[in-house]
């Protein structure tokens, strides 16, 4: 059974206005979010801002009020629950953001920080407590020597260390990872990318990872849901989505990564306009506005998200339909910068990571 | 190029060589802090003044140096011939001017315009752009657009008066991939119809692969390498810059990704020699106390290591043979190949070249 499944999620935000907070317009975040997640695996929300991929992830968390739908977590429906048991249940999941600086007190020293969730959620205390910190704190790459700092001590990816630490303490089943490496430089990024691939294996866990880098979505994610305007346009395994994208939007989002690859220029943009607001979505699909291959149906029937060749995609064009011009373009776009020069081999720089220790899964 | 802060004397800038040719888009690579962002700056006079210091070094525009001209000149250069375009649109236009007043503020400011014969420019430029130069988007405010027209908006304020260079800092970094292509292609578009010469500046990779004709590598306040954007892409010589892109997430699965060891240097107290050496798997006796100078590996491929050096059979700390202001094409080139910088040794010399010769 999948550790996660979300059913026909649909969460929507009032613009309240005047005096009487009378409500004008509403905000269509997500509407029919539906994906399921396996134990041990990652899968990502992809989607440009406003897609709804946070909101998802915050309709999972607790964090909004979401309108219909169900979150079967463990195999528990979260929205069926009362708040109280709602709060156990989700201690099984934690959460990583964006930014790590804003995500982490900055009067708290690291050993609060991390220390904190295990004082509300768990029973230990005293040197016990102090040694599963120094613990999470070696599982991430860092030590004792950084238990009494605080933030502004330390760069970005040293912060994103202590929020992954502190994600950990309780030990949960799931982690929602939300743009966790967009603040970061290639390089610190590559490392945090390569702990949290380390961690997934030894503790078994299982991402939630929500991102617009695509590069960086292909080398985590076992799965992939695209998402446009509050709805998810095409999901499933990351080589079926990556190698043989079927939806417009995501042959539009794969061509418009740029390529590292000097040789592989596109030709130009694959996309034209801006995303139209959440607030009065088109009607029909909510991508026809923007489609190449736009036709008489789309403005008119909503297409639902269906099984097919291997993926679930919501798109009326038939199956047969030619688009491997766009999976050419496509393809090009994620074309790695290829270091032709013989001393590639050579020029390796050292590995650095601190080995995460064996640990055992319970204490 | 040097800051005085609380905390010491940050060497930002320390050697840097740039040649932007006339039509050439020329990428600044880096990640944080390697100054490319104040090298953009100091091209247009922008640090602020007690606390920055150029302590050496010439930024040649079409032959004058730009460091020596009196500040009343720099400020009839700046946004008519050599302008800029920021990483947030929304910050860098003012909010409470319609696009068509800050814009044509611009223009007259420059050229003595009647009101509406400015209106026109600012439509010219819109059109360039790719904005419909409609009524409704001069009356409109920066507020009311999205992320991609606003800085659709900055690109037009920016080359409204005709400028010659542009410096674009990160101007994709905050919009979505889709727009961001878009905005790429426009770069190209004004390179190619309008024969505006630019500096990117950009952490992204893929962004300068798309965009630049040559790309210039930067890391710690050294330009560590330069040449042609496919020369240093596929062909990367430079330890760092091979690195960096060896941490590119393209193509890889989690357990192939590369990372660099260690952490980007403290400028207020920088590691003696080359600045790269601490992170370097092929770091030398000599890269802990010398400072390496740029030296030609390929055509018109420059970079600055010794461990490239020795490689190529020249000799460790020895200039090259090439001579001074003279470049690989036969162009003149501002870089000076005679300065041994030593450990501790002497204030940092710092050069920021820019020359764009033929009118």
């Amino acid at each position: 059974m999948s550790l996660l499944e979300v059913e026909d999620l649909t969460v929507h935000f009032k613009i309240r206005r005047g005096l009487t907070r009378k409500s004008i317009d509403t905000v269509h975040a997500a509407d029919e979010v539906s994906f399921s997640l396996e134990r041990g695996t990652t899968l990502a929300l992809v989607g440009e801002s406003g897609s709804g991929k946070t909101t998802v992830a915050h309709a999972i968390l607790g964090l909004n009020k979401p309108q219909k739908g169900s979150i079967v977590f463990a195999g528990r429906d979260l929205l069926a629950l009362s708040r109280g048991t709602q709060r156990t249940a989700r201690r099984g999941m934690q959460v990583v953001f964006q930014d790590p600086y804003s995500s982490l007190n900055p009067r708290m020293t690291v050993h609060d920080l991390v220390a904190e969730p295990l004082r509300v959620g768990s029973e230990i205390s005293g040197d016990a407590l102090r040694e599963r910190v120094v613990e999470l704190l070696e599982m991430v790459g860092l030590g004792t020597q950084h238990l009494w700092r605080r933030p502004h001590e330390f760069s970005g990816g040293q912060c994103q260390r202590i929020a992954i630490a502190r994600a950990l303490a309780l030990s949960p089943d799931l982690m929602v990872l939300d743009e966790p490496t967009s603040a970061l430089d290639v390089s610190v990024q590559a490392r945090i990318l390569t702990l949290l691939h380390r961690l997934q294996i030894e503790l078994t866990l299982s991402y939630l990872f929500i991102a617009h880098d695509l590069a960086v979505v292909e080398s985590v994610a076992s799965a992939v849901a695209v998402m446009y305007l509050g709805k998810i346009v095409e999901s499933g395994p990351t080589a079926t989505i990556f190698e043989d994208p079927r939806h417009p939007y995501t042959l539009a989002l794969l061509a418009s990564v740029p390529s590292p690859d000097p040789d592989r220029r596109s030709a130009g943009a694959a996309l034209s306009g801006d995303v139209p607001s959440a607030i009065d979505p088109p009607s029909g699909c909510r991508f026809h506005p923007r489609c190449k291959f736009r036709m008489d149906v789309c403005d008119q029937e909503i297409p639902p998200l269906e099984d097919r060749d291997g993926r679930r995609i919501a798109c009326h064009l038939p199956r047969d339909f030619d688009l491997s011009a766009e999976q050419e373009a496509a393809r090009a776009a994620r074309s790695t910068a290829v270091v032709e020069d013989r001393q590639r081999s050579r020029a390796r720089p050292r590995g650095d990571e601190t080995p995460v220790p064996k640990m055992p899964r319970r204490w | 190029m040097e800051f005085r802060s609380l905390r010491g004397v940050v060497k930002a800038l320390n050697g840097v060589y740039l040649t932007v040719h006339e039509r050439e888009i020329v990428g600044l690579v880096g990640e944080s802090g390697c100054g490319k962002t104040v090298t953009g700056y100091s091209v247009l006079g922008l640090l602020p003044k007690p606390q920055a210091q150029v302590t050496s070094g010439r930024i040649l525009f079409k032959g004058d140096d730009l460091l020596a001209k009196p500040q009343q000149e720099m400020r009839a250069l700046k946004g008519k011939v050599i302008s800029m375009v920021f990483q947030d649109p929304l910050a860098s236009l003012n909010p409470v001017f319609t696009v068509g007043e800050q814009i044509s503020r611009v223009v007259r400011v420059h050229h003595d315009l009647e009101k509406k014969a400015a209106l026109e420019a600012v439509r010219t430029a819109l059109q360039a752009t790719g904005l419909p130069p409609t009524d409704a988007l001069l009356k409109s405010y920066p507020h009311q657009l999205s992320g991609g027209m606003r800085q659709r908006v900055c690109m037009a304020m920016a080359i409204s008066c005709g400028a010659g260079l542009l410096v674009a800092d990160e101007p994709t970094t905050a919009l979505d991939v889709t727009i961001q292509m878009q905005i790429l292609k426009l770069l190209l578009r004004l390179r190619d119809e309008l024969g505006v010469s630019q500096i990117l500046i950009t952490h992204n990779v893929g962004v300068a692969a798309q965009t630049c004709d040559r790309i210039a590598v930067m890391y710690a306040g050294n330009v560590v390498e330069e040449g042609p954007t496919a020369d240093v892409l596929k062909r990367p010589r430079h330890p760092y810059t091979l690195a960096l892109i060896e941490c590119l997430p393209q193509g890889k699965s989690a357990e192939q990704l590369k990372t660099i060891p260690g952490a980007v240097p403290d400028l207020i107290d920088p590691p003696a020699g080359c600045r790269f050496h601490e992170r370097c798997a092929h770091v030398r006796d000599i890269c802990r106390d010398t400072m390496p100078t740029p030296f030609e590996v390929a055509r018109d491929h420059w970079t600055a290591c010794h461990w490239v050096q020795e490689k190529s059979g020249r000799g460790v700390g020895v200039t090259t043979g090439h001579e001074p202001g003279v470049g690989a094409a036969g162009v003149p080139f501002n870089r000076d190949p005679g300065i041994e910088h030593t450990a501790g040794g002497g204030p940092a010399t710092g050069e920021s070249g820019d020359d764009i010769r033929r009118e």
